[in-house]
């Protein structure tokens, strides 16, 4: 039954209250106003009292203004025709597409039962040697990209997005700019990745509520292709902003804030959306790849710090490289044991050079006296710069392994590399020995 | 009586306001009616005629006006036969037949019996007209590998019953009744083998309480020998993420000498129980030739679960590590990460409109923290056996600062302090346990003194190399030098322990003692070295030789090759004890 109420007791920020009986809690409602129509959610009941955040915003939402309640919680229509399309972060087109209202799905749905979780068994190759070779994803991981404002991470996302060997990418976009909205609608239709692609975007100068929906709109269609069989791989950028709209709708609901202003259950909400990465045995798989973005560089804000403890690992992406220290996929021993017989040896090797490499330098810019050792870790450490960590590199990990032993031939002897002999052996390249 | 029953006046979150009829008391469950699901909660605040219930499922769909039935019970778990290699959610859910009833996802309102209906073979220990008093033991049964005793429920008044009627030795369904018992005044009751106790009450059915003394051996060398853990103690590991928190927890629970281990993982990752969850069935436990999983019991209420449960599972947990003590048996309680335990009495509290205290964490919570400790302990029980439950836990710090109210309050209260630190972890030195920092009020399993003098180079040699980065090595004297490359001696090849090798992942005593003693003679030496290159060739050797030995196997005939091949490395250069390791050795 449909009841329409005439009567708004409040208005605070996003929030507006009305006074209403029968409500559920969840439950959607539609406002309507002299600037349109918006759809609103009920977020805590008080006897009466139904306090609902609006979608659009209260903005110009007066106190004579109509609310109906519609008695379904947010659902979103699933089907293949939501291939190729953009939406809004309430899941209304973007794109001038038709409206899509058939086989509607709840959002934010229960989590999966840990006994049913598989060890997680499948490499993602991005073709980044940094990601591939260093620390791999896999297929269920969650992991954010750490990052500050400048920094080309959105690039790295779409790269991921057309490379990764995936059935289907699903762009959760959160206080975009619109350049940046442009920039990836424009590089995945280039590349032809766009018909197997849905956008969920909310763009900086979108109604904040709508931001908040993202994570939940774009998982839950993500869960569904998931469960019939298809390797989704979400992308959300940037999980801050997300964060923020937490904070703000918490502040106007007059919670108590934790951390900086953060409300309490920032680490539960955070938590909700990552954990929904999951790996279905029999069916498809569920990878969250997002972008974090610290304020201020710094990774003891309540929002990066939260999302480490919950995801499985992070990269960091600083200087336009993905930093080959605390960068960390937690999952990555699942599957580079049976990739090549050199992967693993290789990747701590390599780093080891790499961390020798940074206290040769700091010797250098100390004056202290430079050993020989310590000049062909310098040149070891600009090669693997150059022709390793650099972004635009893209070669398959079975190329950038054959890069790693030419760079350290092309640097080292064998036995200087601390690897086990026989490996060395094996790989070297033979011209350089 | 009849059923107490409320109607919804208001949902905010995950708390639920209800005005009741009748009386209701703090922490009773309740049901809320949802068409014809029934979402568990639990009482945590009444005023007047309005009880406030946190709910421990999802809230979508709850109107105001929705009828709430009250059970008159506290939020209790079941305990009894079976308990061992189950997994629970942190409400003692099975979450294995969960998800042979639901499937992929936890639908909520389902509740199954925690303990699974299955027979045993029953042995009376009591006959008719003895007098019993509540924990005592009425009968026995198989367990896996243990002796599960039968008990005369906790709850009961605490004084003498008589046994009116005992079933003979047989096989009985868990839920037959096998006993009848009666008090002075002729009060009947019937036991099963199940009963049920309040998780937020300690089970206190013991004698006395003893002083933790007798050390906990996890088989990793930078605890038992420094950091020592006891019997009946608790400590806490507190890191940043990324530090190892939860490898440290997998090495102690799959090494640790205890009876039963139990795994509370509470608000962290489901992947890492996964891991758990599908490695322990498949190794075997060298103590006992069975799988680890028979010793083994896991709370699992992961980040992306209801929070509200999530606060309860510690206790679930600690409440069954209790019901096992009371068994004559050593229970360790790994509880990660107490900080989401931690952080949902917070989200609570704030949906309670209380007055916060230091980043908004309730005023109670170190008062909760520090009783949640406290259940920990080693006793003796009426029948004199000792049993003890040793807990701990880690704490997820926010931004690896341990300034903050959790790690504080949590370090009140904890006998061992296992600090994990970044610059370790980033340093790849595992476990990345800052031996500067961290601290044990426990005997360790070695020589005090040996352990004093060992500590003592390491903060020596930490002082020097911090020296070295501002005068570099060229203005660093010998002497300095040395003992700087003795800590790190020390840490590489002592402290640092690879979980990954097959057999350096587990140090028994025996070994520990037989390494230290000859790490200690080292340690002690002045040694005969002229220039900082050949004290670092020397060292690089004997480390290298350290490093194989740790490698090698007890019974390897390479043990001894390789110990003997490090002392006469050592005597190579060996000039005398220094004064103090000298007074440490005369004295043994």
């Amino acid at each position: 039954m449909q009841k329409v109420y005439t009567k708004i007791d409040s208005i605070a920020g996003n929030v507006i209250t009305v006074r209403a009986s029968g409500i559920r809690n969840g439950d959607l409602a539609m406002v309507t106003s002299a600037h349109g129509e918006s759809l609103a959610n009920v977020i805590k009941l008080d006897r009466e009292e139904v306090s609902l955040q609006v979608f659009s915003g209260a903005r110009g939402i007066s106190t004579g203004d109509k609310v109906r309640f519609l008695g379904v919680p947010m659902r979103i229509s699933y089907s293949d025709d939501l291939l190729g399309r953009i939406f809004t972060g309430s899941g209304k087109p973007r794109d001038n597409g038709p409206e899509l209202t058939e086989n509607l799905i709840e959002i934010g749905g229960p989590a999966v039962n840990p006994a049913k979780r598989i060890i997680p068994r499948n490499m993602i190759r991005t073709g980044i040697p940094m990601i591939d070779v260093f620390n791999t994803l896999v297929e269920s991981q969650k992991l954010p990209i750490f990052s500050v404002s400048g920094e080309p991470y959105n690039e790295v996302l779409a790269r991921i997005a057309m490379q990764a060997e995936v059935d289907l990418i699903i762009l959760g976009g959160m206080g975009l700019k619109f350049d940046d909205y442009l920039y990836f609608k424009n590089t995945l239709e280039k590349s032809g990745a766009m018909s197997r692609t849905i956008f969920f975007v909310h763009t900086a100068s979108d109604p904040t509520v709508e931001c908040l929906l993202v994570p939940d709109i774009s998982l839950a269609v993500a869960e569904r292709f998931a469960l019939d069989g298809k390797k989704v791989l979400v992308l959300l950028s940037d999980m801050t902003n997300f964060a923020d709209a937490l904070k703000e709708i918490a502040i106007t609901m007059e919670q108590v804030p934790s951390n900086r202003g953060y409300p309490g259950d920032l680490y539960s909400s955070l938590a909700a959306r990552y954990e929904k990465a999951v790996d279905f045995e029999g069916a498809g798989s569920l990878t969250i790849l997002a972008v974090t973005t610290m304020p201020g560089d710094d990774v003891t804000h309540p929002v990066p710090d939260n999302t480490g403890y919950i995801t499985e690992g992070q990269f960091y992406l600083r200087h336009s490289r993905i930093e080959p220290f605390g960068s960390l996929s937690r999952l990555k021993q699942q599957v580079n044991s049976d990739t090549r017989d050199d992967h693993r040896a290789l990747m701590d090797g390599m780093i080891k050079l790499y961390a020798a490499y940074t206290e040769a330098l700091e010797k250098k810019s100390m004056g202290f006296q430079m050993s020989e050792w310590d000049d062909k870790l310098i040149k070891y450490g600009e090669m693997f710069e150059n022709r390793l960590m650099d972004l635009s590199v893209n070669i398959p990990l079975e190329e950038a392994l054959d890069l790693g032993w030419e760079i350290l031939a092309a640097c080292f002897e064998p036995k200087e590399t601390g690897m086990r002999s026989e490996l060395v052996l094996k790989h070297w390249p033979k011209e350089a020995s | 009586m009849a059923k107490k029953g409320g109607r919804v006046t208001g949902i905010n979150g995950n708390m639920v306001t209800v005005e009741f009829d009748g009386d209701v008391s703090q922490n009773e469950v309740g049901f809320i009616l949802l068409g014809d699901q029934r979402l568990k909660s639990e009482v945590i605040r009444i005023s007047g005629k309005i009880a406030s219930l946190q709910v421990f499922e999802m809230t979508g769909g709850i109107s105001v006006g929705d009828e709430v039935e009250f059970s008159g019970l506290m939020l209790s778990v079941e305990l009894g036969p079976g308990l061992l290699t189950q997994i629970y959610d942190g409400l003692q859910n099975p979450l294995p037949e969960l998800a042979i009833e639901c499937g992929f996802f936890l639908q909520r309102g389902v509740y199954l019996n925690p303990i699974p209906d299955k027979s045993w073979e029953f042995t009376p220990r009591v006959k008719v007209g003895d007098s019993v008093f509540p924990a005592d033991t009425v009968g026995t049964v198989p367990e896996g590998i243990f002796t599960h005793r039968i008990m005369v429920p906790f709850y009961l008044a605490p004084s003498a019953w008589t046994v009116e009627s005992i079933k003979p030795a047989g096989t009985y369904a868990v839920r037959d009744e096998i006993a009848v018992i009666k008090d002075s005044k002729g009060n009947k009751q019937s036991l099963s083998m199940v009963f049920p106790w309040p998780i937020k009450r300690p089970i206190t059915q013991y004698l006395e309480r003893l002083q933790p003394k007798e050390p906990l051996v996890t088989q990793i060398r930078i605890i038992d020998t420094f950091l020592p853990v006891a019997k009946g103690g608790t400590y806490c590991i507190p890191g940043p993420f990324g530090a190892g928190k939860t490898v440290l927890q997998h090495m102690t629970s799959r090494n640790a000498d205890v009876d039963i281990v139990i795994i509370a993982a509470c608000g962290e990752r489901a992947g890492e129980v996964v891991e758990t969850l599908k490695e322990f069935p498949e190794l075997i436990d060298p103590k006992t030739g069975k799988t680890l999983m028979e010793r083994t019991i896991i709370i699992c209420n992961t980040s992306s679960m209801p929070v509200a449960a999530r606060e309860a599972s510690v206790y679930t947990a600690v409440t069954i590590a209790e019901y096992y003590r009371q068994m004559g048996l050593d229970i360790l309680l790994l509880a990660d990460s107490t900080s989401r335990w931690a952080q949902a009495m917070r989200e609570m509290s704030g949906r309670l409109e209380e007055i916060p205290g230091e980043e908004a964490f309730p005023a109670y919570l170190e008062s909760v923290i520090a009783s949640f400790y406290e259940r920990a302990g080693v006793v003796t029980l009426r029948d004199g056996s000792k049993g003890s439950v040793t807990i701990g836990g880690t704490v997820s710090p926010a931004g690896g600062n341990f300034e903050e109210p959790v790690t504080q309050a949590t370090l009140k209260v904890v006998g061992a302090f296992h600090g994990l630190s970044r610059e370790r972890s980033d340093a790849r030195k595992y476990p990345a346990i800052d031996p500067l920092e961290s601290w044990s009020k426990y005997p360790s399993v070695i020589d005090m003194a040996k352990v004093d003098y060992a500590r003592s180079i390491l903060f020596d040699g930490h002082e020097v190399s911090q020296m070295m980065k501002v005068v570099g090595e060229e203005g660093t004297s010998v002497e300095d030098y040395i003992i700087y490359l003795k800590g790190e001696l020390l840490d590489q090849v002592y402290l640092q322990q690879n979980s990954f090798d097959d057999v350096d992942f587990a140090a028994p005593i025996e070994r520990q003692q037989v390494v230290f003693d000859v790490l200690f003679k080292i340690l002690g030496a002045k040694l005969q070295i002229e220039d900082k290159k050949t004290a670092r060739s020397t060292i690089n050797e004997i480390r290298q030789k350290f490093v194989d030995w740790n490698s090698v196997a007890r019974n390897d005939e390479r043990f001894e090759m390789y110990k003997n091949e490090i002392e006469e490395l050592v005597g190579g250069q060996f000039v005398e004890y220094e004064g103090k390791a000298a007074k440490i050795l005369q004295v043994k």
